[in-house]
């Protein structure tokens, strides 16, 4: 029998950080490989090209020209300029656009102070107070009252609306997808069916036919007087489509986890609600955070079918402003710009998830 | 040799801490458990064993009510089992359990698992809950783990850290669900040193394990079970020295002759 002295610990190969090597292995590994190299590279060199043309090289950059002044052949960036109010804020009247202002500027503040307190023990109260407290201003602020003068739910849009909808919608979703979800786990068959049909009547019906329900049927069951705000209908109609398509998320993040969490959760004399809230729900959320987040972005671009039941989002205002006899031909520069400023906001909403599931990991601490 | 009584095989002989009469259970049609009688008395240490499938640890997760029963009663500490939510849950708060994959909450710290039922089923506060903890964690040697997640930790120090979170709550009772059978095998030992340790100051145990060295060390009562019932019981001398029936002594030549 033979005895093996203990060899020593070596550094891997030198790796192949040298720019000829990464190509050879990432994108000339094999001629098929090779070959969609080229084809990529060929439809980047078609498309590439006319877009900066476009957007950068043949367009005017003056923000002040007007329609004619600005030429056909680029874009005329001027347009978002002269309408850039009215995609922000829709149809809010001038003199009362500070509360607007002062409404995104809280959350902004409130935002960068919770994280300025990451350490203190104060913070979840932090957060819960402003969750609590926060949407009561932004109403007031948007709304009016308290002194401030009414601004009617028709005048809201553009961004502000497409904003406040998807919040509302988000928020309120999401505690409700919380509760439909355990109520579909739940061993109490009434309590169980009743979540099941709402789910599965919601998931099978489009958005589009709940937008409707809620803007144009909804009101035929009121009497004539009861008629309450068409933007509240919308949101309602909005929040309960997507608290089914929550509840389904968050169940898929139920079912992973492990039987043996909840024997032991059991075991250790934890009631339902204890083990719901410090056993379960953390782990299956934090599984569930991508499709959560996924779920949310697919409703911030849902926003955009207000424009069905007679509301201005961001999108549909630039109809509206394109058709400005000023401003004919000019739709696709608003449109544009208002793909990039959501496209922004929705990557923006993918990375944060990202972080947060970096942050959640309890596997290489 | 179930007709003994009690006396004649234990040595102690104060009250009962679990009775358990005529329990019959069924998974669908599936008979289970098969009139099991059984008293567990207190500062007793059992250990039930048998071969796979043969109801020992349903025997088991019956006395703290994760598996429900049809037939038959459980007495534990004077409070009978029932579906009331309440009693089951000051069964539970005596009863602590370990289980073969530990099951420790991945998503809080090895501290935060030991600390979340004393606070919010013992009321303790959060301070006098993390003295204890660390305590405890000290006692299974792994104190310097506390603030470390359980995925960080062997399979033998999570096992230790779930012995520690089933003390937590100061139970009477201790059920051991086949503690050692999901760790490699040089991580046995350490969590049996700690069961032996724990055998040795009192605790009342009911061990599901197919260690017999620590049946052989520390059981007051060796209990052999097959297809649902409790074959036969005895001391461990006479459980390993004389086994009466045919499956036990078949069942003994095949585990120690591995």
């Amino acid at each position: 029998m033979a005895i093996y002295s203990l060899k020593e610990t070596k550094q891997p190969p030198e790796s192949k950080t040298k720019a000829f090597l990464w190509l050879k292995d990432n994108l000339f590994s094999s001629i098929s490989n090779a070959a969609l190299t080229f084809i990529a590279l060929y439809v980047i060199y078609l498309l590439l090209p006319p877009i900066l043309n476009w957007t950068i090289f043949d367009a005017n950059f003056d923000l002040t020209a007007d329609n004619q002044s600005c030429g056909r052949e680029g874009a005329c960036w001027s347009f978002v300029n002269a309408n850039l109010k009215m995609f922000i804020y829709g149809f809010y009247p001038q003199e009362e656009l500070w509360r607007v202002n002062t409404m995104f500027g809280l959350i902004a503040a409130l935002v960068v102070f919770g994280s300025l307190i990451k350490k203190s023990q104060y913070r979840a109260h932090y957060i819960i107070g402003s969750f609590l407290i926060y949407p009561v201003v932004a109403f007031v602020l948007l709304y009016g009252g308290l002194g401030l003068e009414i601004v009617e739910t028709d005048k809201w849009g553009g961004l502000t609306l497409t904003v406040v909808v998807a919040a509302i919608g988000i928020i309120a979703s999401f505690p409700l997808g919380i509760l439909l979800a355990l109520g579909r786990q739940s061993e109490m068959r009434v309590v169980k069916f009743i979540s099941v049909v709402y789910i599965e009547f919601v998931r099978g019906v489009p958005l589009i036919t709940i937008l409707f329900m809620a803007s144009v049927v909804l009101p035929l069951f009121f009497s004539a007087g009861m008629d309450f705000d068409k933007l509240l209908r919308a949101v309602i109609g909005i929040t309960l489509f997507q608290t089914a398509y929550i509840a389904e998320v968050i169940r898929g993040g139920l079912q992973a986890i492990p039987k043996g969490q909840y024997e032991a959760a059991d075991a250790v004399g934890l009631s339902f609600i204890q083990k719901t809230m410090f056993v379960i729900l953390p782990q299956a959320l934090k599984i569930s955070i991508p499709n959560i987040v996924g779920s949310f972005i697919a409703l911030f671009k849902d926003t955009t079918l207000l424009l069905i039941i007679g509301l201005f989002d961001m999108l549909a205002i630039v109809g509206a402003a394109s058709s400005n006899s000023n401003w004919l031909g000019r739709e696709t520069e608003g449109y544009v710009f208002v793909a990039m400023v959501i496209w922004v906001i929705l990557y923006s909403m993918s990375r944060y998830s990202k972080r947060l599931e970096v942050r959640f990991s309890t596997e290489h601490k | 040799m179930s007709e003994l009584t009690n006396k004649e095989i234990g040595e102690k002989n104060c009250c009962n801490l679990i009775e358990i009469k005529g329990l019959n259970k069924w998974y669908g049609d599936f008979h289970a458990l098969k009139e099991i009688d059984l008293n567990v008395k207190e500062g007793e240490i059992i250990v039930v064993c048998g071969p796979s499938g043969s109801g020992k640890s349903t025997l088991i997760r019956c006395v703290n009510f994760l598996e429900k029963f049809q037939e038959g009663s459980i007495v534990v500490d004077g409070t009978e089992l029932t579906d009331d939510v309440k009693k089951i849950r000051q069964i539970r708060s005596e009863v602590s359990m370990v289980f073969q994959h530990f099951n420790l909450f991945p998503h809080l710290s090895i501290i935060n698992n030991l600390t979340l039922a004393p606070i919010w089923v013992h009321n303790e506060t959060k301070q006098e809950a993390k003295e204890k903890a660390l305590k405890l964690l000290d006692r299974v040697g792994i104190k310097d783990q506390a603030e470390k997640y359980p995925n960080q930790l062997s399979g033998g120090q999570q096992q230790r850290v779930a012995i520690a979170r089933a003390l937590c709550t100061s139970p009477k009772i201790m059920l051991f669900d086949e503690p050692t059978s999901a760790l490699d095998p040089e991580m046995i030992a350490e969590v049996l040193d700690v069961m032996i340790e724990l055998a040795k100051e009192g605790i009342t145990m009911v061990c599901v394990t197919h260690e017999m060295g620590f049946a052989k060390k520390v059981a007051d009562r060796v209990i052999f079970m097959d297809e649902g019932q409790v074959i036969e019981q005895n001391t461990p001398d006479k459980f390993f020295g004389s086994p009466e029936s045919e499956r036990l002594q078949l069942f003994l030549d095949q585990i120690l002759t591995q």
